[in-house]
């Protein structure tokens, strides 16, 4: 690679070895490509590591090992089908949450707000993607799961109770509670994304749509919005990625239960949360190598969906001005 | 109803709507801050930030070693981190050509999207399993891999920001490429390095899930880098999950205590680049 630098205009006179090396280009040029190539060396480890490890489980169940629905470590029984269900269950709640008041909040602060107060209000969305998981896990486990318990999921109970998703006792903790606090987690990165892809859309379009007398939600809506929609689809994709790998604050209100279940009210379990809580007390390959292919599993779907996402996300900020 | 009335009553009832989202969640913020704030500020006294953790169900103690280990462990983060998130975007940005910076790119964003308990497992795999027991070293390490994303395209993204005509009057002085990096290209965007540094140690002080089978947890002082260590995540998620009343008190002030040095250290870095920005104009 050092040759394929051009530092000075080519001399006719051939260079010493000297010479090449005086001015250090060359050596500078190598040392920082290493530690460029190291974080592309330590990923492609990263995934090698995660097959070879997984390997064992890989072996014995093949691709039962997504479609089985026992969890038995005993038996060395290992069926993933509960953990892939509980995390894309708890990810849709999250996103049936967090995609409507993220997206109406970003509308609010890129078409209607002041440029101050939008700004600060980003700010302050930023500050809390920042906010640690373990934080808003501590706040679901003692503030959020007693209030679902005593008010949230009785009245769901009396209100929406002849539909299969809201039956059984109300814990407080299950399926329902990783999904709030997960929309929680969400909608930071749904407003701050989607808010850039509406600045992005030219003013033009706006004056276009007010000018064939369309009220201000018409133009936002029937405009702007489909002008950025693959921003804000990046956006909700992004979210989902994280949704999916968020571990903390979710194995702390998820109820840790090995079944699946219809109702949104009982226990359940998530991919990330099954390895937190069960990696460290794992005895036996069978088990640690069924865990670690979960984690590959979980590696999988979140690199597939931060792909697309940031794909959609180029695809819009890449056309069309930003508002001046 | 006259349709220009209703059109404009629809108008108005959406934008209020929209209205309405924005201040729910952004009043999530004080809410959270709200509560640890209540639950929290009794409990963080002096024996808080200098007493070790008492035997499990007695009342009292503190969590110094918890937070002198986060100490530790992000220590160790950025020594790895930073170097390579430095020097790695300096290629990016300086040396690199295309097709090989655009490899390196796509892969960070790889990384950046890694799930945390995945990194701790690929820390467990290639550190704690060869040592045979849990240290400090794998604990930074994963958190190291978290933090190297941030580092590198934040300092890529800055470095790109300072203007060619700066490049051009370095070399045209007869310095080397490596001299006009190390005496202008960095000097002038040493504001936004900082503010993607500052971030990289933000993001990685909250972060649990890697630490859980890396550095584990520590009743005690870690007596080398290479025992199990004590940090304030963990320590959060233990108590919080514990039965014990007198525990929860003290996960409430160290939630407190680790949300408030991340958001200072994020309005920290905002206040770092707004500078940046104030002297480059000037």
């Amino acid at each position: 690679m050092a040759t394929a630098v051009v530092t000075a205009p080519p001399s006719s006179r051939p260079r010493k070895l000297g010479q090449f090396w005086r001015d250090g280009d060359h050596i500078a040029h190598l040392v920082t490509l290493i530690f460029a190539a190291s974080v592309f060396l330590v990923t492609v480890f990263l995934v090698y590591e995660l097959w070879i490890h997984s390997a064992p489980s890989r072996a014995k169940f093949g691709f039962s090992f997504l479609t089985g629905k026992v969890w038995d470590p005993v038996a060395e029984q290992f069926g993933a089908l509960p953990f892939i269900y509980g995390t894309v269950l708890t990810s849709f709640l999250a996103l049936l949450i967090s995609v409507p008041l993220g997206v109406g909040a970003a509308i609010f602060l890129a078409e209607l707000a002041p440029p101050r107060l939008s700004n600060i209000c980003t700010f302050l969305v930023e500050l809390l993607a920042a906010v640690p998981s373990v934080i808003l896990g501590l706040l679901a486990i003692f503030t959020m799961v007693p209030l679902l318990r005593q008010y949230g999921e009785p009245f769901l109970k009396r209100t929406l109770g002849f539909l299969p998703l809201f039956q059984g006792p109300a814990y407080g903790v299950g399926y329902l509670a990783a999904g709030l606090i997960l929309a929680i987690m969400t909608f930071p990165f749904i407003i701050s994304i989607s808010r850039e892809a509406l600045l992005a859309v030219p003013r033009e379009q706006r004056e276009a749509a007010l000018a064939l007398g369309a009220t201000k939600w018409e133009s936002t809506w029937q405009v702007v919005v489909p002008y950025a929609r693959l921003g804000i689809l990046g956006s909700i994709f992004l979210a989902l990625a994280r949704a999916l790998g968020e571990t903390m604050a979710v194995t702390m209100v998820i109820g840790n239960d090995t079944g699946i279940h219809t109702s949104l009210l009982s226990p359940g379990y998530t991919i990330a949360a099954v390895i937190a809580n069960m990696f460290s007390e794992a005895t036996g390959d069978m088990y640690l190598s069924s865990l670690i292919e979960l984690g590959l599993v979980l590696f999988a779907l979140t690199m597939v969906l931060n792909g697309a996402a940031q794909l959609l996300i180029l695809a819009t900020t890449g056309k069309g001005s930003r508002q001046p | 109803m006259d349709p220009i009335a209703r059109r404009n009553i629809v108008n108005k009832i959406m934008l209020t709507v929209t209205g309405i989202c924005t201040v729910l969640t952004v009043s999530t913020l004080f809410l959270i801050l709200g509560y640890l704030v209540v639950n929290g500020w009794r409990s963080v006294d002096w024996n808080f930030f200098t007493k070790l953790p008492m035997a499990a169900g007695e009342t009292g103690g503190g969590v110094a070693n918890a937070i002198v280990g986060s100490g530790i462990v992000i220590l160790i983060a950025m020594v790895i981190g930073i170097p390579v998130g430095f020097l790695g975007a300096i290629y990016l940005a300086e040396f690199g050509g295309k097709t090989v910076p655009m490899l390196i790119r796509y892969t960070a964003d790889l990384l950046n999207g890694v799930p945390s308990i995945v990194i701790g497992i690929f820390a467990w795999t290639v550190i704690v399993v060869p040592m045979h027991h849990f240290s400090a070293w794998a604990g930074g390490f994963a958190l190291s891999l978290m933090m190297i994303p941030i580092g590198l395209r934040a300092t890529e993204q800055f470095l790109r920001g300072v203007p060619n005509s700066l490049r051009e009057a370095s070399l045209a002085l007869g310095a080397s490429k490596t001299r006009t990096i190390i005496s202008v290209i960095v000097p002038a965007a040493k504001q936004g390095i900082l503010t993607g540094m500052i971030l990289g140690v933000a993001r990685i002080a909250g972060e649990t899930a890697p630490l859980l089978f890396t550095s584990l947890n520590n009743q005690y002082w870690a007596k080398s880098p290479n025992e199990p260590t004590a940090a304030l995540p963990v320590l959060i998620y233990n108590y919080a999950i514990s039965p014990y009343e007198d525990l929860h008190r003290q996960a409430w002030a160290a939630g407190l205590v680790l949300l408030v040095l991340v958001l200072i250290a994020n309005i920290a870095s905002r206040w770092v680049l707004s500078r940046g920005a104030a002297v480059q104009r000037g």
